[in-house]
């Protein structure tokens, strides 16, 4: 079974999700999705490492938080990320992303993530799997 | 979805009678062919919407409606807060106070066409877009504070922008009952250099020329004529205003709970409107209103530098500036009275008709110009606000084409650069720095702009005045 992220429709946005052996391996590709939304991740080079911690009440949510604090992270920033690396504890997430500064040049990045959202949102064991996945807007 | 479905009230009326939760009823407004055409999604949350409590009259539904977040895009709502009324961040979306202003120029398509090329390259490198992209102005926490209470007023006092401005702009361009203290850090950093961007996605800056007036009358009043070039503006809040949905949507999940209100849907999460955290949202709601009014008004001035440069005669006052994704204090007629309701319109354009007392002077006769983006490189329209409108959908219009297709599957149907190509031989310049962004915002990903224009028209919502069609299109 190979850890593998993929995209699903949604009308206006974009559905992220996020497949693995283990839950964070599934939290991990859904980060690698969400960067796929913007541009192609193997555009972009792992060179800057930035840590992730946070937490929440179950672990829907948890995948929303976790997704959220890469956005911020992109945001503020203006940093790609095509690297992961989760650990879960509970409900709480240690991660580490590592990217690069955007050049637009480069990765002709087609949309900005708003936010993460709760829709479509699914964390889930599935025949043997682990899929992460929510709807992002951009 | 199934016309069978609804219950008819009219030939543009489309009715879900309450049923299980819904304390009112749900109305979608549309021609049978855009029922038709409709995702089903948007019967489920329209009537999710309905369940909600203290809302008023009905939950209602554009002709542009498609799926959103827990409210369908196209979605208005109005809740009384003496019944229990709640104010959701989903309602408002998150990309506060998005929105379309449009600027005349006084020029026609003979001054342009010579300088296309020029003024096309000379605006993609002077208005910031797309993914990344930052402006020139940063701002302290005090100027943020200030920039978040003040608004467009705010810019025009820094220079950017004329005070004759303010009176084309909703809330005359500062919603008062900001509270940047309720506006977290993280949102205030992720707009410290954003100030004067466009952003990405479906937000764009274009150049158009009115190609059809449909009345005469109110074209005149809104100072529009058959050739006539003007400026479209689409963006909004920018960072801060989605770090503000982030915030609060998460909130409001917890805030829900606490008041024993049930959500059919995560993502219609709200908080009553007389609780700290309903407070709290409307105050940081209304900071990105402002943040969004300052950020077009910035860009205003950026166009007015280019088109200075290259078209000294060139005046560009402005029409008007509308949003689309917000939550207002209104007055409207519930039961009989009148209550001030607070009226969610997330994808719809409020549309005051003639007469009413928020419209500048100029417009007081004719009603509010309502302006819709149309994919790009189509068209887009100038409507009117009708007195009728407000005994239909508290003042409400639609407010573009929705998409037709997901980005995901665009994206796979069409190569960015064969749609510049195609739309270049039909006499429009796209500049963007991205292929794929291109490929995911083809014309036709998007439903039918004239279809939904036309239904609201002939629903009553707003009345059609101008269509215009872009020369060139700046993307981000």
């Amino acid at each position: 079974m190979n850890a593998r992220w993929e995209h699903f429709s949604h009308e206006a946005d974009m559905g992220v999700r996020g497949v693995g052996a283990t839950l964070s391996e599934a939290f991990e590709q859904a980060a690698l999705a969400m960067t796929g939304a913007v541009t192609d991740p193997q555009s972009v080079e792992p060179r800057e490492e930035v840590a992730i911690e946070c937490e929440a009440p179950d672990r829907e949510l948890l995948l929303v938080e976790w997704l959220n604090a890469l956005v911020y992270e992109m945001a503020v920033r203006k940093m790609l990320f095509s690297r992961f690396e989760v650990q879960l504890d509970g409900n709480r997430l240690h991660g580490r992303a590592w990217g690069e500064r955007v050049e637009p040049a480069r990765h002709h990045p087609a949309v900005e993530v708003k936010g993460a959202t709760y829709t479509a949102l699914r964390v889930a064991e599935e025949g043997g799997e682990w899929i992460a996945q929510t709807v992002v807007d951009v | 979805m199934d016309p069978g479905l609804f219950k008819r009230r009219s030939e543009y009326e489309w009715e879900i009678p309450p049923q299980g939760a819904m304390r009112v009823p749900a109305v979608i407004f549309a021609s049978e062919q855009l029922i038709r055409e409709m995702d089903q999604k948007v019967y489920e949350q329209a009537s999710n919407v309905a369940t909600l409590p203290g809302i008023v009259r009905a939950a209602y539904a554009m002709p542009d409606a498609h799926w959103g977040y827990g409210f369908p895009i196209g979605g208005v709502a109005a809740f009384d807060p003496d019944e229990g009324g709640v104010v959701s961040a989903g309602g408002v979306g998150f990309d506060i106070s998005c929105g379309v202003r449009c600027l005349h120029t006084g020029l026609k398509r003979a001054d342009v066409a010579p300088v296309a090329a020029l003024l096309a390259e000379a605006l993609f490198s002077r208005v910031p877009a797309g993914v990344g992209s930052t402006g020139t102005i940063r701002l302290d926490p005090g100027e943020m504070d200030a920039m978040l209470r003040g608004g467009a007023q705010w810019a025009v006092e820094r220079g950017w922008g004329v005070p004759e401005d303010l009176e084309r702009i909703e809330e005359r361009g500062r919603m008062s009952g900001a509270r940047p203290e309720a506006v977290s850090q993280q949102a205030k950093n992720r707009q410290r250099d954003e100030m004067g961007t466009l952003g990405s996605g479906n937000h764009y800056l274009e150049v158009q020329e009115v190609t059809r007036v449909f009345d005469e009358s109110i074209a005149h009043a809104f100072g529009l004529h058959q050739g006539d070039i003007v400026v479209m503006i689409h963006c909004g809040s920018r960072g801060l205003g989605h770090q503000i949905g982030t915030d609060y949507l998460k909130r409001m999940v917890a805030e829900a709970a606490r008041h024993g209100i049930v959500l059919p849907d995560r993502e219609l999460a709200c908080a009553p409107i007389n609780s700290d955290v309903g407070r709290e949202y409307l105050g940081a709601m209304r900071a990105a209103i402002n943040c969004a009014l300052a950020n077009r008004q910035i860009i205003t001035h950026l166009v007015r530098g280019v088109f200075a440069d290259i078209l000294p005669h060139a005046q560009l006052p402005l029409l008007y500036d509308v949003s689309h994704n917000t939550c207002k204090l209104e007055p409207h007629r519930v039961n009989g009275g009148v209550k001030q309701v607070y009226v969610h319109r997330k994808g719809a354009t409020r549309a005051f008709g003639p007469g009413h007392p928020d419209l500048p002077e100029a417009f007081r006769d004719v009603g509010q110009p309502v302006l819709i983006g149309g994919s790009m490189g189509t068209g887009s329209y100038v409507l009117a606000g009708t007195a009728r409108s407000e005994e239909l959908a508290f003042s409400s219009a639609c407010h573009g084409a929705g998409r037709a297709m997901s980005r995901h599957q665009a994206a796979r149907k069409w190569k960015g650069r064969q749609i510049v190509d195609e739309l270049a031989a039909r006499g429009v310049l796209i500049r963007s720095p991205s292929m794929r962004g291109i490929a995911e915002e083809a014309p036709d990903a998007y439903k039918d702009v004239s279809a939904v224009v036309d239904a609201a028209d002939a629903a009553g919502l707003a009345r059609k005045v101008a269509r215009l069609e872009p020369l060139i299109c700046i993307k981000g």
